[in-house]
């Protein structure tokens, strides 16, 4: 299996990073108020420095107590102003995270909604989407820790450059210059730098979590082959691979750092420099001398997070562009744009529904006709692979048939809105998910509605009943994360449950055997098959044959093509396909 | 050691910071109120120059000695971790699931990295550069030395007071956000069947609710949390501006001089910088001391399996019985016994299957045999030598197993079959591969019996999965064989094919084959029913 991340597309990511910041505009406000209080809490710092240098240069003189007063009450006025500006601060940007993450995962969450599940074919894997919700995370840093800092920065170096420039310029152009150098280049050629290794390192990581997947899944195949020693070496390679990988950041992280303390040390000599050439000369009060020095060597504090910020913007930049890699695949169905309202009763028709997937030579579906009537039974029966899900998938219009078309009641399913038309016909997919909740909320699901009474019949006709009742908290137990708690039979039961509760005039059940023994399957099959009490059509897609003998109609599909239809008995007296099926179970 | 380079390199920075602000005080204080120009101050700020490329090269070295240090630190961490699993993992840590092993392993060790690569040095300065700052100051100026001797201790005491606040707090923001996180995934992945039951606009009010409330009950616990960092804020501040007060007026009554005054106030926020510094490494604290503790967790866990000190030869399933003498097992942390007093034989060349509904302790059989497991009670003997006797690493030698769930490695097809014999030639290799019916898979694949699986290959399907694993078998050519499950999650017609392979292998070898579809054990010599752990039903076929 192979972790490793899809590169981002290159051409746009700074164009996906301004969409996605457009995103959260309506923040502004919130943003420009903590940009404020963070680049004040600097100038209060470095205020306190430099009004304390002052203080001192006049103690130095020898005068009044009392007229150094303003000083000593200035100083200590800046010590609490700095202290609650950044307390603020802190609580603006935390809040505007928050705000802005659950942003995000709603306008992403909107734009996946018409994609799933056609428009993410290929790219469906628990994998993508469990990186897609990591990128979401990553873009919560982007007005927090990404954005937040330069500007203060921006903002602090710019104030304070302007005070300094009124008494001595030419030390406010050394401190501009050596902040820039500091906060903008050095960083920019440490990313450049660790650019670089960083696209090493990114493969040799995944490699390396890929391995360790694999030990631990296969570490009792590796023990009874008795290939241990050698599967530890690999991980060893794999790690010496990353720390090889890993090496250069920590020289860059090294350098950087180095540099950084040197840029601040040759500003502060050369403003010291500058200054003491500007006070011989007369141009500079000599009172003035150590503050300016002091605020020098403060101001620094303003490029301090840029490294990290530039890191995190590229992070962020990244992210987002791999979000708009999966959200910007076409849609694959969309609403008409006048919707009919959905006939209240009638047939579901497949009328020459053939599909076929680009880059597939076969067709997926070949001209395949059915019709499930009210309170009739179908069963849609064949090998995997055989096109019986793809048809399903037809009917909810998670896909559009490529000719041919679908109706219900007479009318093209396209022209229904989407959400009507699942609500009127229900699919329970054969990959059911279980939400991290109770029993009862994952099948109330189906049916908002329902009364935990309605609920636990539902789960009964599932035959999860004497299940439910040895539970100690009945339907209110929990499934544990995405149902892990529950066994495969369980969880397919569960979402049968759905199937059955969901108040639509047509059901269409994929594989609900798939996690069952022969006796369950059959006895599953047999059930749906005699029990008619209401007007609901069902349609059943199996491969497993047993039990349908009871069904108005069986088809079987080969290849995405209909080989043979009929009841049960018609057949089974034929000696085909579904005899040959019948027998090998 | 890292750590011995980090304090060499922290007192050398402590004394550079010390020398460096002397020699700026002196330079300001020649040219105001001294009257010099910058001729006359030349010379210290040369001495200067070479004092801040001195702190340069220091702060090089701290920097890249730590990460070179904490990843070597980590990298032996990870190897032991590795071995353990694959010593342990097979039974020991069944109840872990595996993701979450590797979490630890990767990222838990990340963040133990950033604690010893970050923290700890971090650590060191805190203590280093204080300690030294102190020593200059306190004979030059008493109540500037006392200032900064009350008001640092603030900083490490409300670290330690609020913290345990504060550390619930974070701790609470963190769990907020990963639950957030969590609930998102959660929505993510199950959007098909949000969208099949027409839930998914609701899912889309539900984030917007939850967003929303969990961001107002967070910060009413970080509006208490971030009190903590205002009053260590305050303290340094506060600090370095009643330094400043108190020598000026030492300067006013004379008791010192300017220079060493300018060089004590520039000392002042120098000290309280590591302590602050050490504050911001919070997380990489925690979240490392967290990842160590799971760490030495997994590390601590029991061996599953017993290796005798002096080992007795392995006997060999194809001269006597295997048998299983009242042999019982229980999970650990699970209270009922899986196994109860089970009797078990199984003669050489013959087809045994143990059938029985899922969850009755037929794997755990396998898994005895195998010495993935140790029975809690009872034997198991194979020629009259008991197991536990033996090497289990030679015992396994003549085993070949298949398990329900084959894992596949991401090396070649061929790589991934000759896993129980890498030394099997070509032509055994192709035999094996033709006994397991794998032929049109290696035709379908690219480079046939050379394709890497994995990395962006296709995935092989279950029932192909479940070939490789018959090939490997095959290949194995041991006289005892296990097949747990072969055609679980497969079709009818794949099972019938996979029964084909199996019967072939089943040839000239002592099979002991697990069902819960009694139709796939009728090819067997036996079956004997395996029902809550108990042995029901016996019954010969032959």
């Amino acid at each position: 299996m192979s972790a490793a991340p899809a590169p981002a597309p290159k051409l746009d990511r700074w164009g996906a990073l301004i969409r996605a910041a457009r995103l959260v505009s309506p923040r502004r406000g919130q943003l420009i108020l903590s940009i404020a209080l963070g680049a004040g809490a600097i100038l209060a710092a470095v205020g306190l420095l430099a009004v304390a240098g002052v203080l001192i240069s006049k103690a130095a003189l020898r005068p009044e107590i009392l007229t150094l007063t303003i000083f000593t009450v200035g100083v200590r006025a800046l010590a609490i102003a700095r202290a609650l500006l950044r307390y603020g601060e802190r609580l603006v940007s935390h809040d505007l995270a928050f705000r802005v993450l659950a942003d995000l995962r709603v306008r992403f969450f909107e734009r996946l909604i018409p994609l799933v599940p056609e428009g993410l074919r290929g790219i469906r894997s628990g994998d993508v989407l469990s990186r897609f919700v990591g990128d979401v995370d990553t873009l919560q840093d982007l007005y927090l820790r990404a954005l937040g800092p330069p500007l203060i920065g921006i903002l602090a170096i710019a104030l304070l450059a302007g005070a300094v420039a009124i008494v001595l310029p030419a030390g406010a152009l050394v401190l501009v210059v050596a902040m820039l150098i500091a906060g903008l280049l050095l960083p920019a050629l440490a990313a450049r730098a660790g650019r670089r290794s960083g696209l090493r390192e990114a493969p040799a990581r995944a490699q390396l979590s890929a391995e360790l997947v694999e030990l631990v899944s296969g570490a009792a195949e590796l023990a009874v082959y008795g290939r241990e020693q050698q599967w530890a070496e690999r991980i060893e390679a794999a790690d010496s691979k990353l720390a090889a990988t890993e090496r250069p950041g920590a020289w860059i992280s090294g350098v950087t750092s180095g540099a950084g303390v040197a840029i601040g040390g040759a500003a502060m000599i050369a403003v010291a420099a500058i200054g003491v050439q500007a006070t011989a000369a007369g141009q500079l009060d000599g009172v003035l001398l150590a503050g300016i020095v002091f605020l020098t060597i403060g101001a620094f504090e303003a490029v301090v997070g840029l490294p990290d910020a530039a890191q995190r913007l590229t992070a962020c930049a990244q992210a987002a562009a791999r979000l708009e890699g999966v959200t910007e695949a076409p849609i694959p169905v969309s609403d008409p744009p006048a919707p009919i309202p959905v006939p209240s009763d009638g047939s579901l028709s497949f009328e020459d529904v053939s599909v076929r997937f680009e880059g597939r030579e076969q067709a997926a579906l070949s001209c395949v006709s059915a019709a499930l009537a009210p309170g009739s039974r179908i069963a849609l029966v064949g090998a995997s692979g055989a096109g019986k899900t793809t048809l399903a998938s037809c009917a909810v219009r998670f896909l559009d048939p490529s000719s041919g078309r679908v109706t219900l009641g007479g009318v093209d399913i396209r022209e229904l809105s989407q959400d009507a038309l699942r609500s009127a016909v229900r699919l329970v997919s054969q990959e059911a998910y279980l939400f991290t909740t109770t029993i009862a909320q994952n099948v109330r699901l189906a049916a908002p509605e329902a009364s935990d009474d309605q609920i636990t019949a539902a789960l009964s006709r599932a035959g999860l009943g004497a299940w439910i009742a040895s539970l100690p908290e009945g339907i209110e137990t929990l499934v544990g994360e995405e149902g892990t708690e529950v066994s495969g039979g369980q969880r397919g039961r569960i979402a049968l449950a759905r199937g059955l509760i969901a108040p639509s005039q047509i059901v269409i059940l994929d594989e609900p055997t798939a996690n069952l023994d022969a006796a369950g399957a059959r006895e599953l099959l047999s059930a749906i098959g005699s029990e008619r009490s209401d007007r609901r059509a069902m349609m059943v897609i199996t491969h497993t044959v047993d039990g349908l003998e009871e069904f108005d109609e069986i088809i079987v599909l080969e290849a995405g093509a209909v080989v043979e239809r009929g009841t049960w008995g018609d057949l089974i007296a034929a000696k085909g396909a579904l005899a040959r099926l019948s027998a090998a179970a | 050691m890292p750590l011995v380079g980090a304090v060499v390199l922290g007192v050398a920075t402590s004394l550079l910071v010390v020398a460096q602000a002397v020699l700026l005080g002196r330079v300001i204080a020649g040219a105001f109120p001294g009257g010099q120009d910058l001729g006359e101050v030349s010379g210290e700020l040369w001495i200067l120059v070479a004092v801040v490329g001195a702190r340069a090269l220091c702060a090089f070295g701290f920097e890249t000695s730590g990460r070179l240090g904490a990843r070597r630190v980590v990298g032996e961490l990870r190897a032991s971790l590795t071995a353990k699993m694959l010593e342990t993992r097979p039974a020991g840590l069944r109840g872990q699931r595996a993701g979450e092993l590797v979490t630890n392993a990767v990222q838990g060790l990340s963040s133990l990295e950033a604690y010893f690569a970050r923290y700890l040095p971090q650590l060191v300065l805190a203590v280093v550069v204080p300690v030294v700052i102190l020593i200059y100051v306190f004979p030059r100026d008493f109540a500037a030395g006392t200032i900064l001797l009350v008001t640092l201790p603030i900083i490490p005491l409300f670290m330690i007071l609020i913290g345990l606040a504060a550390r619930t707090a974070t701790e609470r923001r963190w769990r907020t956000l990963s639950l957030l996180s969590a609930h998102f995934l959660d929505a993510v992945k199950g959007l098909q069947t949000l969208k099949a039951n027409d839930r998914a606009q609701r899912q889309v009010e539900t984030l917007r609710e939850t967003g929303e409330q969990y961001r107002k009950q967070t910060m009413v616990t970080l509006r208490i949390a971030f009190l903590s960092s205002l009053v260590l804020e305050l303290a340094a501040m506060m600090g370095t501006a009643l330094v400043a007060a108190a020598v000026a007026i030492q300067l006013i009554n004379g008791g010192l001089e300017f220079s060493t005054a300018l060089a004590v106030l520039l000392l002042a926020p120098e000290l309280y910088l590591p302590v602050r510094m050490v504050g911001q490494q919070f997380h990489a604290s925690t979240d490392g001391l967290t990842a160590a503790n799971e760490c030495f967790e997994v590390l601590d866990t029991p061996t599953a399996v017993s290796v005798p000190a002096a080992p007795l030869p392995s006997p060999d399933p194809r001269i006597g019985p295997l048998l299983l003498e009242n042999v019982s097992f229980a999970y650990e942390g699970r209270g009922e016994a899986v196994l109860e007093a089970i009797d078990l034989k199984l003669s050489p060349g013959e087809q045994l299957a143990l059938v029985g509904p899922s969850g009755q302790g037929k794997s755990t059989v396998a898994s005895l045999i195998l010495r993935l497991l140790d029975p809690q009670s009872g034997r198991i003997l194979c020629n009259g030598v008991d197991l536990l006797e033996v090497d289990p690493k030679e015992w396994r030698q003549h085993l070949a197993w298949v398990p329900q769930r084959p894992t596949l490695f991401s090396a070649t097809l061929a790589e991934n079959i000759r896993l129980g014999r890498p030394e099997a030639d070509q032509s055994a290799l192709l035999a094996a591969c033709a006994d397991a019916g794998l032929e049109q898979l290696i035709d379908s694949m690219p480079q046939g019996l050379e394709t890497r699986l994995g990395e962006g290959q296709r995935t092989l399907s279950a029932g192909e999965t479940q070939r490789v694993a018959l090939a490997r078998a095959f290949l194995r050519d041991a006289p005892l064989v296990i097949l747990d499950e072969p055609t679980a999650h497969l079709d009818a017609e794949s099972s019938a094919a996979i029964g084909e392979a199996i019967a072939r292998l089943s040839q000239s070898r002592s099979v002991l084959l697990i069902v819960h579809r009694p139709a796939l054990a009728a090819a067997a010599d036996r079956i004997v029913t395996l029902r809550e752990g108990l042995i029901v039903d016996r019954q010969a076929q032959r």
